[in-house]
């Protein structure tokens, strides 16, 4: 009997097995697809999947609008690679202040960055500033419940908000601020901005891009959700489709259709009820002077696919205003070869380099979602590239192009606060509970302690 | 018992519909899908083509949502947001002579198969196709994926 360990160890140290460990820093879709693929692909593996949060899903929790909560289904596919026996969720766990990039270069085989986008671009315009003046990306996290953005107090007394930019962030943002409140009351909304809407003056919400209608960047999807809105009326400016009607028939299929729904929707425009609320989409105009209440914008004209100044200008109401002009990544650890100007990290298909001008790949350091990529894409796009990265990570382990040779401990969490997945179960069962009275799906959670202290940490 | 199994089914697809989200219901997600075909009468032959052009052959049966079908016998298609007509993960092609025999594609699927990338004339969402008799025979092909940084083809040098 004696004899069996002994056989048992001299055969495990003939063939040494070394678990490859994988830590993933951020835990939103990105990180939750590679470590997916990762998980299927690749023998003998753990994966620390690390969240600055204590709560996981990222974007998926803190940026998808809440009355779209088809798109949050994936959630469950998310939690189905939590719970697999090689994935370790770690939340409240930030790089840069709990644990830095060195350590767990040293800790892990391979580093995986997918941290995501958590600042946005200015406009770099005068009174920028300004109370009024917010970013879309902001007002986002505060109807959704991100942690630090509860106290944003967007100013809902004037009639007029002035969206600059037309994307589906953008058009997110028009359709929260018009909505009915009672389309809103039974999903996932904050209960404080809940409230804030449905005591909000809010008339009219204008969404300002600087190109014409056949350059417009919000889908046909989240228009024709526009169009279908109660009591709101979409008003189109006649003369920003001139001669577009021409073109429609030489268009991509895509292009097409959404400019077709606008045509359509443009021609059964009629102002006879002046009673319901206005979405105004304003094409050709960039910002360039901001007041107390109102947008001193530049009227442009079209040259090929580029907008092009003028002389002209025309100042447009604004009691509000909401940048959404894209998201930006940060560097979140000095070790991180980051590229400041495109604000992503330098990376070739996801392969972390040295510098961005060497191009010599970093062994064992990657990235994927929107701090590889740049900030665009659906999670169709972000689930792709994260597969894609993945599976470079597999190849490169199983190609020994990633040293190997010893055992690494991975993050050490007993002097951490680390939020595991049981514990993330309360904070969930939590939120279901609070949310059920209300006839919600459920009632998130914005205070980090309240949920380290829900969680049992 | 055709007829009987398309109305079972129908409810299915309005209950996965009409429900809210939460945690307990990924237990029905294509429940269905993981049953026999109980005779040759339901049998439907399909054939999956993946991006590598790996061929696998499929014995579904009447009422076989893809989506579902495809994820028993472990093809690549993800569905993200579970049927919900929300995303476009289970893009796929649909061999030319079936087209026809599917019932046309609703407006919103329209509006997300103009998201999807390499879009094509035989394009629908896997989630919306439902087996029936007339569909034997049929291959659904997934599209290549774009899984590269980079349009325009850059290439680093190697080290």
């Amino acid at each position: 009997m004696n004899m069996l360990p002994r056989v048992f160890l001299r055969s495990y140290s003939s063939i040494p097995l070394i678990k490859k460990k994988i830590a993933i820093v951020g835990g939103g879709p990105a990180g939750f697809y590679a470590a997916q693929y990762i998980a299927k692909n690749l023998s003998n593996c753990e994966i620390d999947i690390l969240e600055k949060l204590p709560v996981p899903f990222g974007l998926v929790r803190f940026g998808v609008a809440p009355d779209h909560p088809e798109v949050k289904n994936v959630i469950n596919t998310f939690t189905k690679t939590a719970e697999n026996p090689s994935v370790r969720f770690l939340g409240n766990i930030a790089l840069g202040q709990d644990v830095s990039l060195k350590e767990l270069r040293e800790q892990y085989h391979a580093v995986l960055l997918t941290y995501g986008a958590d600042q946005d671009h200015r406009l770099n315009i005068p009174n920028e500033d300004q109370e009024n003046v917010i970013s879309a990306r902001k007002f986002v996290a505060w109807y959704n419940g991100l942690p630090g953005a509860e106290n944003l107090q967007p100013k809902l007394t004037g009639d007029t908000v002035t969206i600059i930019g037309q994307g589906n962030v953008a058009i997110d943002v028009a359709r929260i601020l018009l909505s009915p409140v009672d389309l809103l009351k039974n999903t996932d909304i904050t209960e404080y901005s809940l409230e804030a809407l449905s005591t909000s003056n809010i008339k009219r919400v204008q969404l300002v891009g600087r190109r014409g209608p056949l350059q417009a960047a919000f889908t046909i999807k989240e228009l024709r959700e526009m169009l279908k809105l109660p009591n709101v009326t979409t008003v189109w400016r006649r003369e920003d489709f001139e001669g577009v009607e021409d073109l429609v028939a030489s268009l991509q299929r895509p292009r097409k259709r959404l400019t077709e729904l606008m045509l359509t929707s443009l021609k059964a425009q009629n102002f006879t009820d002046t009673q319901e609320r206005q979405f105004l989409p304003i094409f050709l105009r960039s910002p360039e002077t901001i007041s107390y209440n109102s947008l001193d914008v530049v009227v442009n004209k079209m040259a090929g696919d580029k907008a092009v100044k003028t002389k002209d200008m025309e100042n447009l109401p604004a009691d509000l205003i909401l940048r959404s002009i894209g998201y930006r990544s940060t560097c979140a650890d000095s070790e991180i070869p980051f590229n400041e100007k495109a604000g992503k990290v330098f990376n070739h298909n996801g392969r972390v380099l040295v510098n961005g001008d060497s191009e010599v790949i970093d062994r064992g350091l990657y990235t994927a979602g929107w701090l590889g990529t740049g900030p665009t894409g659906v999670i169709l796009t972000t689930m792709n590239t994260a597969f894609g990265v993945g599976k470079h990570i597999v190849d490169d382990f199983n190609g020994n192009l990633i040293k190997c040779d010893q055992n690494k401990p991975g993050l050490d969490i007993k002097k951490l606060r680390a939020v595991t997945w049981d514990k993330w179960e309360r904070i969930d069962k939590a939120e279901i509970e609070a949310g059920a009275g209300k006839g919600k799906p459920r009632e998130k959670i914005v205070s980090i302690n309240t949920m380290l202290e829900v969680a049992g940490v | 018992m055709t007829t009987s199994l398309l109305g079972l089914r129908k409810f299915y697809s309005a209950t996965r519909w009409i429900r809210p989200f939460h945690k307990s219901a990924v237990l029905k997600h294509g429940e269905f899908e993981w049953t026999d075909p109980k005779s040759e009468d339901e049998v439907v032959n399909v054939i999956f083509v993946d991006k590598d052009g790996k061929k696998t052959p499929i014995r579904g049966k009447v009422g076989d949502n893809i989506l579902y079908l495809a994820h028993r016998f472990g093809v690549e298609m993800e569905g993200a947001c579970e049927a919900s007509l929300a995303c476009t993960t289970c893009h796929v092609y649909v061999s030319d002579k079936f087209l026809d025999k599917l019932p046309e594609a609703e407006e919103k699927e329209e509006d997300l198969l103009d998201m999807a990338p390499f879009l094509r004339e035989n394009s629908r969402l896997g989630c919306q196709i439902v087996l029936k008799k007339e569909l034997e025979g049929v291959v659904f092909e997934l599209p290549k994926a774009t899984r590269n940084f980079y349009v325009d083809g850059h290439k680093p040098k190697p080290h």
